[in-house]
């Protein structure tokens, strides 16, 4: 049996029937990865896969029976090389576990041993940005995967994980699992701690699942979500059971269509593809009416304001004195705050340092007012455009990404191009909401397409419901890439 | 808003990062035109709009005084580059 290529929910029923075991699907995960991850590259370090083993402690009882999920590079992992891909961070094995990760293994999960790969830091949308080198789409090995949760996505599109975390700022969930063919969740802001996640912009990073279908999202999000005292902005809101918003039924559904996100930018066959896909929500009972989201086309400056602003400020520690990389040169020579500027110079890969100082610009005596308060008050109108929308919507349906997958090398040497991609994703971080990407149809040469739901903070059982009838009522989530 | 070699000199010093030359004049390039793009900000009507740092209604969050045992130091300083006894080690500071 190809265990491999199975959901985590249908490797629970085959384990509780006792037709498999957790050696055999540990067997054939690394069987998988020896076959395809030269090819694919979704792992970094992937040499130790082969230690990757059956965690002798996991207890049979638990929710997970021992069931391993992948995790971004970027997830806090105690003992187990931690590097956001990023040369600053060689090395670096953090001393505690991420809060997520201390979840999943009370509900009985394996943390598979070896990383995702992932943009340096998060920054980037095609997991070129890596350290490591790229990781490639499996649906076609010559474009992207997506960014910066390219390794989650590769991975449980390749079949080379059964689930993964990753984590979105501004789409780093969502696009790349519409560029791989999978589904992946952005959670409220708040409904998923955020300690051990590096943080990059702390007022939009949420960390959330990518996977094979609608059910295993909900089943890992019911283990992450959650108020922790250790994040003060995680939400102390109670997490209902996801799985109970599974029902196959959107009849009365009020879907809003914002009209900003089907003109200009937009693929021909990405804007086809989610039509029908709108069309068959209709066919299903769901009430779709055009709305208007008028400030959509100030989302990606704001961002790119914002984002960076907070990463220049949030990569301040890496500094070559507590962890990772140091410049190596004559202690007795160099001053500290050369020190200081050799080690980052050195550490920090291109877009990381375009975007450190592009935020410390904004940030800096003489432009904080024209650019960083500027760019908060606009992100309050962009917050109130949902506020209104939501009024007398249950969600909104946009594509995840104006485009497919691009090639790789594509679009690496301007970065403006580079950020437009995520265009339709950024909103949601902005606004604190959450979003879900499902499989919607692939293009004529084959590269899948992505739906987003968006929905209120706190809805994601709106979410759940509406992909999983999508879903159910579609053969998207059941094909998979050759490899 | 022209960004030129002086201005990415002087961010690049704030944000304490050494850039080559080459780098110095490449990110000049890509950052006058990034920013640009960001200024049709200067487009929308921000008046009586107040600034959104924070999406959630935050507040201070207080904990209980208890004391918990910390991080043991050989664990605290398994990642430095280059500890120095129970310390972390950096080029000297004061003559």
């Amino acid at each position: 049996m190809e265990l491999a290529k199975l959901t985590c929910h249908e490797l629970l029923d085959l384990i509780g029937a006792g037709k498999t075991s957790l050696e055999d699907i540990f067997d054939d995960l690394r069987k998988r990865i020896g076959q395809t991850d030269h090819k694919v590259r979704a792992y970094v370090r992937n040499s130790q896969t082969e230690n990757a083993d059956v965690c002798p402690e996991i207890c049979a009882q638990s929710i997970l029976k021992g069931i391993p999920v992948t995790i971004k590079d970027n997830i806090c992992t105690e003992g187990l090389n931690t590097e956001c891909c990023s040369r600053i961070l060689s090395g670096f094995r953090p001393p505690y576990d991420a809060t997520v990760i201390r979840k999943l293994k009370e509900a009985g999960a394996s943390i598979f041993p070896v990383k995702a790969n992932m943009d340096e830091f998060a920054f980037g949308s095609s997991t070129e940005n890596s350290y490591f080198g790229p990781t490639r789409n499996p649906w076609d090995v010559k474009y992207v995967p997506g960014g910066s949760s390219g390794g989650s996505a590769a991975a449980v599109a390749a079949d080379e994980a059964v689930w993964a975390l990753g984590s979105d700022t501004g789409g780093s969930i969502r696009q790349p699992a519409a560029f791989c063919g999978v589904v992946g969740l952005k959670p409220t802001y708040g409904r998923v701690s955020r300690y051990g996640l590096i943080a990059f912009a702390s007022s939009l990073d949420q960390i959330g699942p990518l996977t094979k279908d609608v059910r295993d999202s909900a089943l890992l999000t019911n283990i992450i979500a959650g108020y922790d005292p250790r994040d003060s902005t995680s939400v102390d809101v109670e997490v209902p059971d996801y799985t109970g918003a599974l029902v196959k039924d959107v009849k009365g559904l009020r879907v809003g269509i914002p009209k900003e996100y089907f003109v200009e930018g937009i693929d021909p066959e990405v804007k086809r593809t989610v039509e029908d896909a709108i069309q068959k929500l209709k066919d299903l009972g769901g009430i779709c009416k055009e709305i208007s989201l008028p400030h959509t086309r100030y989302a990606v400056p704001v961002y790119y304001i914002i984002a960076t602003a907070e990463a220049s400020s949030n990569l301040a520690r890496f500094d070559g004195v507590q962890y990772g990389y140091r410049s190596l040169q004559d202690k007795a020579k160099t001053s500290l705050i050369e020190m200081y500027a050799r080690t980052r110079g050195e550490g920090f890969g291109q877009e990381a340092k375009r975007r450190i100082l592009l935020g410390t610009f904004a940030l800096s005596h003489g432009y904080y007012d024209a650019y960083y308060l500027r760019a908060l008050k606009v992100r309050t109108l962009i917050k109130r455009d949902f506020d209104d929308v939501f009024k007398d919507c249950d969600c909104v349906i946009t594509p995840t990404s104006p485009t497919p997958a691009f090639k790789i090398n594509e679009r690496i040497e301007d970065p403006l191009k580079m950020y437009l991609s995520d265009l339709y994703t950024i909103s949601a971080n902005l606004a604190g909401i959450p979003g879900i990407s499902i499989p919607c149809g692939f293009t004529k040469s084959g590269l899948p397409v992505g739906l987003q739901i968006l929905a209120g903070s706190f809805r994601e059982e709106t979410l759940f419901r509406a992909a999983y009838t999508y879903e159910q009522s579609t053969p998207w989530h059941l094909q998979k890439p050759e490899l | 808003m022209a960004i030129n070699k002086e201005v990415v000199d002087h961010v690049a010093y704030l944000a304490r990062i050494r850039l080559s030359d080459e780098e110095t004049v490449r990110l000049a390039q890509q950052l006058e035109g990034i920013v640009a793009f960001i200024d049709a900000l200067k487009n929308v009507n921000v008046e009586h709009i107040s600034p959104t740092s924070h999406i959630l209604p935050v507040q201070n969050v207080l904990r209980d005084d208890v004391p918990v045992r910390s991080l043991p130091i050989d664990k605290v300083l398994v990642n430095a580059p280059q500890p120095e006894g129970d310390f972390f080690g950096v080029p000297k500071i004061i003559e």
